[in-house]
């Protein structure tokens, strides 16, 4: 079955894509998607316990199903809003 | 065409559109907030910001946070529009607009808004300053999380 994967900010860098089609034998979890991932990204596996995941655009957990057609994304730590003066949240690369 | 409660947009943030946009009732308090982007970040010198969203996500998260805002101070209206794209120094990142019958409800539901906003809202800051440009990265969005959806509940009625 065919599978969008959406990244974000760091994780879109380091895939050079914010969107990329995966097949993946069923059944599939969030998890299965996220090991494929990691297998061809190694970079991304800092990312496991921070980031957050969303099937069809609502949040979801790594042991959600995944179907046929579905979009998962994945969404590091996010920083939208406004930030305090010298709040040091710039966990983030440096380049 | 009418201007909603929640919005994510590369467009210019218009305050005054989102106050004419709450319903209006008997309220006799409005509060606002405007994120601006500052010029200094932790001693770097900040060229410009960029922000990045999964805007079908954001919109959900965005109408969560009015909601659970109504729910907290029930005769409050709130409305929340963030920004995307390149933003230079002193624009308008986000903006919130609470109307209440009275005024310790307005701000807290604006203070609430903001706060929420930083926690689950799927938003991502790029900084670039002098020498060079970083991923800024906050909270882990989790919109079930009891303890950080309470510590923003604190932060609005301290």
């Amino acid at each position: 079955m065919r599978v969008t994967v959406r990244l974000f900010a760091r994780l879109r860098e380091m895939a050079g894509a914010g969107e990329l089609v995966r097949n993946v034998e069923p059944p599939a979890t969030v998890l299965t998607i996220w090991r494929g991932l990691v297998a061809e990204f190694p970079a991304m596996a800092e990312y496991e316990r921070s980031m957050s995941v969303a099937v069809n655009a609502d949040y979801a957990r790594m042991s959600a199903p995944v179907r046929d057609g579905d979009e998962v994304a994945f969404l590091p730590p996010v920083s939208g809003g406004h930030d305090e003066a010298g709040s040091a949240l710039s966990r983030g690369s440096v380049r | 065409m009418p201007v909603p409660l929640v919005a994510v947009t590369p467009e210019r943030l218009d305050l005054q559109a989102l106050v004419d946009a709450l319903p209006s009732g008997e309220d006799g308090a409005i509060a606002s907030f405007t994120g601006i982007v500052r010029d200094r970040n932790v001693g770097r010198r900040v060229l410009y910001l960029e922000y990045e969203a999964y805007e079908p996500l954001a919109l959900k998260a965005l109408a969560r946070i009015i909601e659970e805002a109504r729910e907290a101070w029930p005769s409050t209206q709130v409305g929340v529009h963030h920004r995307t794209g390149r933003l230079e120094i002193g624009e308008a990142s986000v903006i919130i607009a609470a109307a209440s019958p009275h005024r310790a409800d307005a701000f807290a539901a604006c203070r609430y808004t903001i706060e929420r906003v930083k926690q689950i809202v799927p938003i991502w800051k790029r900084e670039h300053f002098e020498g060079g440009d970083v991923w800024l990265e906050g909270a882990t969005a989790d919109p079930d999380d009891v303890d950080a959806r309470e510590t923003a509940l604190r932060t609005a009625c301290a």
